[in-house]
């Protein structure tokens, strides 16, 4: 294989580097996809853009690491519970609070939302400090396969494949069933869905729940990566929602699209020039912006 | 009262009874009064038709049954059920189906998901078959995208919908509005069956000449209130009167 154009930076040479950045491109890329997959359901519905994300994401981890070390739950199971737990809890947040904010401007569901987050980040770097808890990779994920052209973490590879899967699933939910037909039309018209006889608002209660669940999920995910730390979400969830800006807030696929693409550019530019990877995605957000306002795959506000 | 009571009663009932009874109803938008007192009545097996001038207040009488205009006071009674302070989906749920002005077809949605989309609130509601038999147009264009259809199809499936839910009592708003005569006529055709199945239809219309071919007796709605009502033999008695009401 011939190589054209000639590689820069340091973190540059071999074929080796490149695929391992591909490689860590991929799993950033799932989180994307799992975050703002969560995020674009949440706006469909209820209208508000989840500054809260971030922090239920942390939460996920968090409980996972709870399940282990406080009960004995098993990786495995903490990928089922997490979730559920977590979703419960955002539930348990749009009934007491968010459903209140019908009707009223972003700015109002952001401001709570970003309250929200603040106060769940402050009570567990309270009680957990900043730095990392360790989260060990289950057993049957341990060590890696040699594909030959590289090395690969069996434990990465799960999480890049696992997390198409969920996301391709949540995509067939919303897209091609009878539940998504309600969900579709409920984001458009609720008055006319609710007056066919479907109770919207508890429809809204579960979306917001299933949002949530999927951030608990690539919390989980995530944490034997990235170890668990109250700070884990919010220094993810910025990019995250360049990644939303850049997809727009109107497609299912598109956000999934965007964001394993996103992850991927990230690794590339990595490899290529080191010194703009933590940079690309906002760059590329504000050439988005000055093209397409409503995002590559959005529709208009 | 117990659901169950409503449940079991025949999906549709013999012509005669007293399926809805409006009592001094009144609705707001915001501050704004929109309904003075509201009364009739619609039997079962009936067409029902509201007249009166843009702005009367047809659309929002009709809402108000749903339950989805905000604040609402007085009585609706369906079929000897109080539902002026249910909730739009319990009274959807008791056999009430609205097809609303704007037609309401979702863009996000193919053609049968529109379709299948109210869910059946009870048995008896108009097979798949009987629907299609009804607007062959639809069997077509069942995988296109709902707004991609024309407004006669756009209307026909606002229709076609609400048909297969088991609702007894259609709540039908201006389905003739803006159509060509050819496509008013197979509207008409359509709920001259439809009554003709024991169907129950409260109509609002502007055009009263395509009422007259389909409905049993009339209300006028004028500011928000009730002005005058007659049966379709006192028509032309009433036919004077009735143009200085509407304006024509
Ligand atoms: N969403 C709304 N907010 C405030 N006022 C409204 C709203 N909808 C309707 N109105 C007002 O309520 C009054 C009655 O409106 P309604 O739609 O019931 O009339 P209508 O008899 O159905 O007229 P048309 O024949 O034009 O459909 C009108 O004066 C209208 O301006
Ligand atoms: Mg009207």
């Amino acid at each position: 294989m011939t190589f054209r154009g000639t590689p820069k930076g340091p973190g540059a040479g071999s074929m080796q580097a490149l695929y391992a950045q591909l490689l860590v491109g991929l799993i950033n890329g799932s989180f994307y996809a799992l975050l703002s997959l969560g995020l674009a359901v949440i706006f469909g519905m209820l209208n508000i853009i989840n500054f809260a994300h971030g922090a239920l994401y942390m939460m996920g981890a968090f409980v996972a690491y709870f399940l282990l070390n406080l009960g004995g739950i098993n990786y495995w199971w903490a990928l089922l519970l997490a979730p559920i737990i977590v979703g419960i809890f955002g539930m348990i947040l749009e009934r007491t609070m968010l459903k209140f904010l019908t009707g009223l401007d972003h700015l109002y569901g952001l401001l709570l939302t970003f309250g929200i987050a603040l106060i769940v980040q402050g009570v567990f770097q309270n009680y957990f400090g900043s730095s990392g808890l360790p989260y060990a990779i289950p057993d049957q994920l341990k060590g890696g396969m040699n594909l030959g052209f590289m090395f690969l973490p069996i434990y990465r590879g799960w999480v890049v494949v696992f997390s198409l899967v969920v996301c391709l699933a949540t995509w067939f939910l919303i897209e091609k069933t009878q539940l998504g037909a309600y969900l579709r039309a409920a984001t458009e018209n609720p008055t006319l869905v609710r007056a066919f006889g479907i109770n919207v608002p508890r429809m809204i209660t579960l979306t917001y729940g299933l949002g949530v669940g999927l951030a608990a999920l690539a919390g989980v995910l995530s944490a034997p990566i990235n170890q668990v730390r109250p700070l884990m979400g919010a220094d993810l969830i910025i990019v995250v929602f360049a990644v939303v800006v850049i997809g727009g807030m109107g497609s299912i696929m598109g956000s999934i699209i965007t964001g394993f693409a996103l992850g991927v550019i990230e690794g590339l530019t990595k490899y290529f020039y080191p010194e703009a990877s933590n940079t690309v995605v906002f760059v590329l957000m504000v050439l988005v912006l000055l093209v397409k306002p409503t995002g590559l795959t959005g529709r208009a506000a | 009262m117990p659901d169950t009571a409503i449940a079991e009663a025949p999906a549709k009932a013999a012509t005669g009874g007293n399926i809805l009874q409006v009592r001094n109803l009144e609705a707001w938008y915001g501050e704004s009064h929109i309904l003075h007192g509201i009364n009739f009545d619609v039997n079962a097996g009936e067409v029902v038709t509201l007249l009166g001038r843009n702005g009367a207040g047809k659309t929002t009488t009709l809402k108000s049954i749903m339950g989805i205009i905000g604040k609402r006071t007085g009585s609706v009674k369906f079929n000897n059920q109080e539902i002026i302070r249910a909730t739009s989906d319990k009274i959807a749920r008791m056999g009430i189906a609205f097809c609303p002005e704007e037609r309401g077809i979702f863009s996000s949605l193919d053609v049968r998901e529109n379709l299948m989309l109210p869910p059946v609130v009870r048995a008896g509601g108009l097979p798949l078959e009987q629907i299609f038999d009804l607007f062959p147009n639809l069997k077509e264009r069942l995988n296109s995208q709902g707004t991609k259809l024309s407004g006669g199809e756009q209307q026909m499936l606002a229709i076609a919908r609400i048909l297969r839910t088991g609702a007894s009592f259609l709540m039908l708003d201006e389905p003739t509005e803006g159509l060509a005569p050819v496509i008013i006529q197979q509207i008409g055709h359509t709920i001259a069956r439809l009554k003709k199945e024991g169907f129950t239809i409260l109509l609002v219309e502007q055009n009263f000449r395509f009422a007259s071919t389909v409905a049993d007796r009339y209300y006028v709605v004028e500011h928000g209130k009730i002005i005058d009502g007659f049966s379709n033999s006192e028509l032309a008695a009433n036919m004077d009167k009735l143009h200085t009401y509407l304006g024509v």
